[in-house]
């Protein structure tokens, strides 16, 4: 695995190198087509003439720029990724096979530490990660690809995930962006200004008092403009071209990772398939998909498509046949013709495992109830992130309430019984962070609140038919359904048992 | 003077093999570390399927109360694979576990209510995943495994593995091809 990533090593520099030269490029022509040409100083008496002062200083400022937003990128470049795309963190209770699946890639990769999941709450169907180096990494996957996946797409999906992790993929990307990011935006506010400056004052008053020099000036003017509307284009098209390469080398990893390259395959396969574009869409995250975001314009084909086309990755992986290598890849991708070059050291270094079977689905009938039971989970864990508070009926409906729910009682769509409201748990919902005493006022005699707690043993006291909630003293709110029988409950927190007394 | 060049030819040469001896034992150290390092990762995963066991049992004795031959079957392969010793006898006694949890899952077949509980299904979901890293626990501690197996077999690192008492690791292979395999029957 570290060798694939010594022998993307020097192809990676060649492209770094060529957006840093870029970016001091970019800056050179603006300081020169900003300041004049030399700069005399004065130092202790003595006249020194710097040549060029204008091109070394925009290509420091320059520097500086992108200094900044990389200090910025490194310490909460992930952060700001996952809240630019509107992604929220999940814990394993909030849907525990995707939390699995992560788990289990972890296992395979030999990773130390389980990059943190998130979902996307999007309908369009993708997935990324990010992370600086494999300690601080995430995985984020749109609501709209978990719910449709099954459990062997959604392994090959995060395996893939898991590849560009492993590669380091996501800091050198993640870097490259940053540089891109700074052109863009050096250009931008060079462009822009002197648009809004329209021969700008300052520009004028120097060229009419040095004449001659003003032409060179105007040159210099049109030179600076012309690198500042082509240079976010190069940068953009480096960019991508780094990040094409990579996808290739993440695809293989999947497939050694699972064993069974079919998984990514087929889910490439129904991403591919489908029209809906990400609603929340920047162009510096895009590459970091497993798949082209775009699926519209020419963003979507050709040189200024972030990844290489799906339909070739998913007949590469279908091609892969007796082992799950990176050599087998290889081999897989010469055989249809793609170019891929999976470095030899990798290819080397893998004895090839044999591909395992399928995980059996469920039967066709079945399919349709699956499909319906794995969107709902999908939607309940966004809920759960979204401090929904779910109630369960007696007559097996499961309510979903949302945190700024008001009422303190709500009728069953299904079965028309009047349930009360879990109060505690509201409240606990509407204000995180409440205090203990804030919730559950131990003055308040009403009857579905905590009794002030004796030396040990906590109890509870129950209404007959109504709902009852209270709060553990380690804040964990639990509700109780009016059919509740037994006489104790333990705590899922901090495992207490709490006794239950019936109705008095 | 060329007594001195000898001298300093033969410090350089010295110091030189001592270097590259360094580097083969510490790579063979680490290699071991990262393979017991692998083990236990294994060993962990097993352990909670262990403990997962008698849960499940209990949620599906619920619903399926004349089964009891399949649940002694599963008591017994558990308790077998959790006395096991070394690496060997781990995975005979794994697969064997492995063979009475399936069939457990066609006892369950025949139980819709079963299917559709949700504390079931949850179980399910676990065990599924904890089956799941077994074996990639598995794959990973095999990987390594055979790094190091390379590394004491061939030459000129098994000379340093033989002076200081490396030895081969043990492969942890299920034996039968259908217990490598992923479970057939999903609910």
């Amino acid at each position: 695995m570290w060798e694939a990533i010594r022998a993307n090593k020097r192809k990676s520099v060649f492209l770094a190198a060529a957006m840093f030269m870029l970016m001091v490029g970019l800056g050179f022509f603006i300081g020169v087509s900003l300041f004049p040409a030399s700069m005399d100083i004065d130092v202790d008496g003595q006249t020194y003439s710097v040549p060029l002062f204008g091109g070394v200083l925009g290509a420091l400022a320059a520097c500086g720029v992108w200094a900044l937003l990389t200090v910025t990128a490194l310490f909460s470049g992930g952060a700001i990724l996952m809240a630019a795309s509107g992604a929220r963190k999940i814990e394993k209770e909030d849907h525990p096979q995707l939390f699995n699946v992560v788990e289990e890639m972890t296992i395979a990769s030999g990773l130390g530490s389980m990059p943190a999941v998130y979902i996307i709450d999007d309908p369009a169907l993708n997935a990324f990660a990010t992370g600086r180096d494999p300690q601080h990494a995430a995985v984020a996957i749109t609501s709209g690809l978990l719910s449709r996946l099954s459990r062997d797409q959604l392994q090959g999906v995060i395996a893939h995930e898991m590849g560009h992790i492993l590669n380091r993929d996501i800091l050198f990307m993640q870097m490259l962006g940053v540089m891109a990011g700074a052109i863009v935006m050096i250009s931008d506010l060079y462009v822009r200004g002197l648009f809004y400056s329209s021969g700008g004052g300052r520009r004028r008053s120097r060229s009419s008092s040095r004449g001659k020099g003003g032409q060179a000036q105007a040159l210099l003017l049109v030179l600076g403009l012309v690198f500042a509307v082509l240079s976010p284009i190069f940068a953009q098209l480096i960019y991508l071209a780094a990040s094409r390469r990579r996808e290739y080398l993440a695809d293989a990893q999947s497939a050694v990772l699972t064993r069974y390259p079919e998984g990514l395959a087929s889910a490439l396969e129904l991403i591919e398939q489908d029209s809906q574009q990400l609603v929340r869409l920047n162009r510096n995250i895009a590459p970091m998909f497993i798949c082209n975001p775009y699926k519209r314009g020419l963003s979507a084909a050709g040189l200024m498509r972030t990844h290489p086309p799906t339909a070739e990755r998913i007949r590469i992986l279908r091609t892969m046949a007796g082992a799950a290598s990176f050599a087998e890849y290889q081999r897989a991708s010469e055989r249809i013709g793609a170019e891929v070059n999976v470095p030899a050291s990798a290819r080397a270094a893998e004895a090839g495992a044999p591909i395992r079977a399928a995980q059996a689905e469920a039967p066709r009938a079945e399919k349709h109830e699956q499909r319906k039971l794995q969107w709902r989970q999908a939607t309940d864990a966004l809920r759960g992130v979204n401090k929904f508070m779910f109630l369960t009926c007696a007559c097996g409906l499961r309510l979903k309430l949302p945190p700024d729910f008001k009422k303190e009682k709500v009728t069953c769509p299904r079965c028309r019984r009047e349930l009360a409201l879990p109060v505690a748990a509201l409240a606990a919902a509407r204000s995180l962070g409440d205090t203990l005493e804030r919730a559950t006022p131990p003055s308040q005699p009403e009857p579905r609140r905590e009794q002030p707690k004796a030396q040990e043993t906590l109890s509870v006291k129950r209404q007959p038919g109504a709902w009852t909630s209270f709060r553990c003293p380690c804040g964990q709110v639990t509700n109780l359904p009016p059919g509740f029988q037994a006489p104790a409950v333990q705590c899922p927190q901090c495992k207490r048992s709490i006794r239950i007394d019936g109705a008095a | 003077m060329s007594i001195l060049v000898v001298l300093i030819v033969l410090a350089v040469i010295v110091f030189g093999a001592l270097a590259w001896l360094t580097g083969i034992y510490n790579g063979l150290v680490r290699l071991r570390n990262e393979v017991k390092n692998a083990w236990a990762q294994v060993d962990v995963q097993l352990k909670r399927r262990y403990d997962l066991i008698p849960n499940l049992i209990e949620t599906v004795k619920g619903y399926a109360k004349h089964e009891r031959e399949t649940f002694e079957k599963i008591t017994q392969a558990r308790s077998a694979a959790m006395s096991a010793q070394g690496v060997a006898e781990q995975a005979k006694a794994e697969t064997q576990l492995s063979q009475a949890l399936g069939g457990l899952r066609l006892v369950v077949e025949a139980y819709p209510d079963l299917k559709a509980n949700t504390n079931f299904l949850a179980l399910q979901e676990e065990l599924t995943s904890t089956e799941n890293k077994i074996g990639f626990a598995r794959q990973f501690y095999n990987d390594q495994v055979m790094q190091l197996n390379n590394k004491v077999q061939m030459f000129p690192s098994n000379i340093v593995a033989g002076m200081f008492g490396f030895k081969l690791e043990d492969f942890f292979e299920l034996e039968e091809p259908e217990a490598r395999e992923a479970p057939k029957v999903q609910f």
